[in-house]
């Protein structure tokens, strides 16, 4: 049950941050909304949450990639909502290009917000989560991050290292009742991936069709539920990476 | 701060607020690093100052030194 209690979900101005906050919100939880691009946006999601589900929602502006900054934004959160318990990082960059003409500020710029945005979101909610005995963290990789994919070095790097971090903080913490899972979407249809998807992709998905963002939302409120599940990797992918 | 410090270890552990001296080791006391934490966050309620633990500490003196050091900060 999470009805009446917090949740972070970041990147969740749009696409699939948007769904998963839309789904939490409709299973009772309030939601704080965080973004770094469009406050517009976040603050529509905000307002949805709201009025449609009657929880409370709000939007907070946070590039994830500053540790001080997620720092100040989760002590925002805790003095809004009071208490947290439930973390989504969905937050995430591309900057595509083959290897051999990849740009060091482009794999820094990936790395930063997708991984170490990742960990500081975590570093930050901890403490709020032992206080509360209490925990559940789902970090979104990608299948990129368990098959790799051309022209993604940066980015499937970033999904690979957040399923190793997602392993050894549920280890870390199981002992307090905190889990931490993944969920590794394949190809969903969003502004993100839009310019991405053609026959060949479409072949490669067992399923024939590409995602939707509340199929990757559904995963996570089951992740949320599963009171029994720890350190594993869902994958959302058509059977993609069978 | 010893006092406080030994009250809350000995409700965490079951152990004789006595039997803690600025000299034990957490691991001694049966505290692991986790428990490390939770510990700062409790002493964080009962003394009103925020300790940022960024650090390992393995002796109840070296967490008296660090929250001195807070304090002074603050």
């Amino acid at each position: 049950m999470i009805k009446g209690k917090t949740a972070i979900v970041t990147g969740a101005s749009r696409g699939i941050g948007e769904a998963i906050a839309y789904k939490l919100a409709s299973m009772g939880a309030n939601i704080a909304v965080i973004y770094a691009g469009s406050k517009e946006s976040a603050e529509n999601v905000a307002k949805l949450c709201e009025e449609k589900y009657k929880v409370k929602a709000i939007a907070y502006n946070c590039d994830v990639a500053n540790f001080d900054m997620a720092k100040e934004t989760i002590n925002k959160i805790k003095a809004d909502f009071g208490a947290v318990h439930i973390l989504i990082n969905n937050a995430g960059v591309t900057r595509d290009g083959l290897v051999a003409m990849m740009k060091e500020e482009d794999f820094d710029k990936v790395l930063d917000t997708n991984l170490k945005g990742t960990f500081n979101m975590i570093r930050h909610s901890v403490g709020l989560f032992l206080r509360e005995k209490e925990g559940c963290i789902i970090n979104i990789s990608s299948i990129s991050g368990i098959m790799g994919n051309a022209g993604q070095a940066n980015y499937s790097a970033s999904k690979a290292g957040v399923i190793g971090l997602t392993k050894s903080v549920a280890r870390e913490l199981a002992s307090r009742n905190i889990r931490c899972n993944a969920v590794a979407p394949g190809f969903i249809a969003t502004s993100m991936t839009e310019n991405l998807v053609n026959d060949a992709i479409l072949k490669a998905i067992p399923l024939g069709r590409v995602g939707k963002v509340e199929d990757v939302a559904s995963a996570v409120a089951y992740l949320v539920e599963a009171d029994y599940i720890t350190g594993e990797v869902i994958k959302v992918d058509g059977g993609m990476a069978i | 701060m010893l006092e406080i410090i030994a009250k809350i270890v000995a409700e965490r552990t079951g152990c004789e607020e006595s039997s803690v001296t600025e000299e034990s080791t957490f691991a001694d006391l049966g505290i692991d690093s986790l428990d490390t934490v939770e510990l700062l966050m409790n002493l964080e309620d009962e003394i009103g100052i925020e300790i940022e633990l960024n650090q390992k500490i393995e002796t109840v003196g070296e967490l008296i030194a660090l929250i001195e050091e807070k304090k002074k900060a603050n």
